[in-house]
């Protein structure tokens, strides 16, 4: 009954090669059960229009043409590129303004702003959500700082103006991910050769030159991986936008990660919240691959 | 080294400056808040007249933060340790050991790191729930480990990857098995990789939310980001709770980040330009 490969002699003292995965297994296992699976899964009932109780109903793509179809389904995939724009945009400019300023000289001190700059990163962002829910309201410190220059004409309650809104929490990311970017992009150029800086000077280069050619060039790595987290976060975006806006007003600020919960858990749409999830992971998975492969063909 | 004037030295400082407390403002607008007398209205920042902690004791025990708290702490303990025993040893075959197909199999690891909690929680709500793991801590333990799975490898491996092959080497030539030469000579010097996923895996934890609204109803089982995010909408008008509450529940992430800052930062900007 033991049955030994052929090619192995008696006594085992070549082991199999595949013998490592014995300490792979578990957390493949785990991995696959309660992560890869899942989301296969997700893309099966994608298929279906199921209401989470009864049978469902095979629609084929049926779900996919809805999202496109749909006015709010649409909505809130323009809802997330415009907060790509406050998630992404703005803090990575911010931080290469920043790093541009300080990119020559050693910065003592620089622990404690290191400190603070990622403090947002590491609060949970429900807790963000409600602290800025309560900055933005009528009486929040907005409001008060308007009214303390006397622009009591433009207070209003921020979070619940169609107008507003949108931008408002934009800006929540804008705070939560400017600090991360500008700690990636300093702790890039420490890595730049300080004598680069003395030519650039002694070719008389000035602050901008110098940033476009020496610094800027040095920081295609941290820029691209800056890109990648901060786009994620704007388009996966779910814990702010539920505890600030709820996705109102009106569909404001309906965002996919908010339709998804309320279509499968509330609206007993659960095929279509599937094939939503299935979008939003797709274009995640299009936009990290295209920012990485821009960053490396462009070297 | 220091090429700059001295006037782009201030620029510089002043800029950081501005920042930091763009930072802080929010952070002491809801600390402020906190402080003051329950039930009455509170302006922005405004300084309290009189120092009160009663709104603590009123979230902690009234609003059953303490509760919440010790939920949140119960998952982050089953999510902590399994993830760094599972992710060390796989992380210790696939940096190490030449194993075939292994590229393959740490790339498919590597793939799930783009994987947002949406795209897995609407079949795992239904599919936990045939299995009796809804309203469950265990069901939450067990996707958080697998939802961190593809980081927690991808770091044990890079740091396995980075020790020198000729300890392996060595310790091998003397017939150490694999799992001596894991036990006794590669975690010993894996502690500090472990402390740090460690920190960013409790942190991740603790801070999950969508996952732990959809796989906990049952209100009285929240964790503390649930709690407080259903607490938000129960109870908006009272700012003073509502703002002990939200300090509560950042406090236990506050105080590992003060105390373990170095590793913290070092693993959130390694992490991210690794992965």
């Amino acid at each position: 009954m033991p049955s030994r490969p052929p090619n192995q002699p008696a006594g085992g003292r070549r082991r199999s090669p595949y013998r490592g995965y014995v300490y792979v297994l578990p957390a493949f296992a785990v991995y696959f059960a309660f992560a890869v699976l899942p989301a296969l899964h997700t893309a099966y009932l994608s298929l279906f229009e199921w209401d989470g109780v009864t049978l469902g109903d095979w629609v084929g793509l049926g779900n996919y043409q809805e999202i496109f179809q749909d006015s709010v389904l649409r909505q809130s995939v323009l809802n997330a590129l415009v907060l790509v724009v406050f998630f992404s945009f703005v803090p990575i400019v911010l931080g290469l303004a920043m790093t541009g300023l300080l990119a020559r000289f050693r910065r003592p001190g620089m622990g404690a702003y290191r400190f603070l700059f990622m403090l947002p990163q590491v609060v949970p962002l429900v807790a963000v959500g409600v602290t800025w829910r309560w900055l933005y309201g009528d009486d929040g410190l907005v409001n008060q700082t308007f009214r303390a220059v006397g622009l009591d004409g433009v207070t209003r309650a921020w979070l619940g103006d169609f107008g507003a809104a949108l931008i408002a929490v934009g800006l929540v990311g804008t705070w939560v991910l400017s600090g991360l970017c500008m700690m990636l992009f300093l702790s890039g150029v420490q890595k730049v050769d300080p004598s680069l800086y003395e030519a650039a000077r002694l070719d008389g280069a000035g602050p901008v030159r110098e940033f476009v050619s020496v610094t800027l060039p040095h920081l295609r790595g941290e820029l691209a991986v800056a890109m990648t987290v901060t786009t994620v976060a704007a388009l996966a975006s779910f814990d702010i936008v539920y505890v600030t806006t709820n996705g109102g007003p009106g569909e404001q600020t309906t965002v996919p990660g908010l339709l998804v919960y309320r279509l499968a858990f509330s609206e007993g749409k659960v095929g279509l919240a599937a094939a939503l999830a299935v979008v939003l992971g797709c274009l995640i998975l299009a936009i990290v691959y295209l920012i990485n492969r821009l960053s490396r063909s462009e070297t | 080294m220091n090429t700059a004037t001295r006037s782009e030295r201030w620029s510089g400082y002043a800029l950081l400056t501005v920042m930091a407390i763009a930072v802080v403002i929010p952070f002491l607008s809801v600390f402020l808040a906190s402080l003051q007398p329950a039930g009455t209205p509170v302006v922005g920042l405004t300084w309290p007249e009189r120092w009160s902690w009663d709104n603590y004791e009123q979230a902690w025990s009234v609003a059953g933060f303490s509760d919440l708290i010790r939920h949140s702490l119960t998952i982050a303990v089953g999510v902590v340790p399994a993830s760094l025993v599972l992710a060390a040893l796989a992380g210790y075959a696939l940096g190490t050991m030449r194993l075939p197909g292994g590229n393959a199999v740490a790339a498919f690891f590597i793939a799930g790191l783009t994987i947002p909690v949406e795209l897995i929680v609407v079949p795992l709500y239904f599919d936990l729930r045939g299995l009796g793991l809804t309203n469950s801590y265990l069901g939450v333990i067990l996707v958080e480990i697998a939802l961190f799975m593809p980081f927690s490898v991808f770091w044990m491996r890079t740091h396995f990857q980075s020790t020198p092959a000729s300890l392996v080497e060595a310790a091998r030539i003397d017939g150490a098995s694999s799992g001596t030469i894991l036990l006794r000579i590669l975690l010993p010097l894996a502690r500090p990789s472990l402390m740090t996923l460690g920190l960013l895996v409790f942190m991740w934890s603790w801070n999950q939310f969508l996952l732990v609204l959809v796989l906990i109803q049952d209100t009285t089982k929240h964790t503390a980001p649930a709690g407080l995010g259903f607490f938000v909408g129960q109870n908006s008008t009272d700012i003073p709770t509502l703002a002990a509450g939200t300090i509560i529940v950042m406090l236990p992430i506050l105080i590992l980040f003060v105390v373990f800052q170095r590793s913290f930062i070092a693993g959130l900007l390694q992490g991210a330009t690794k992965g």
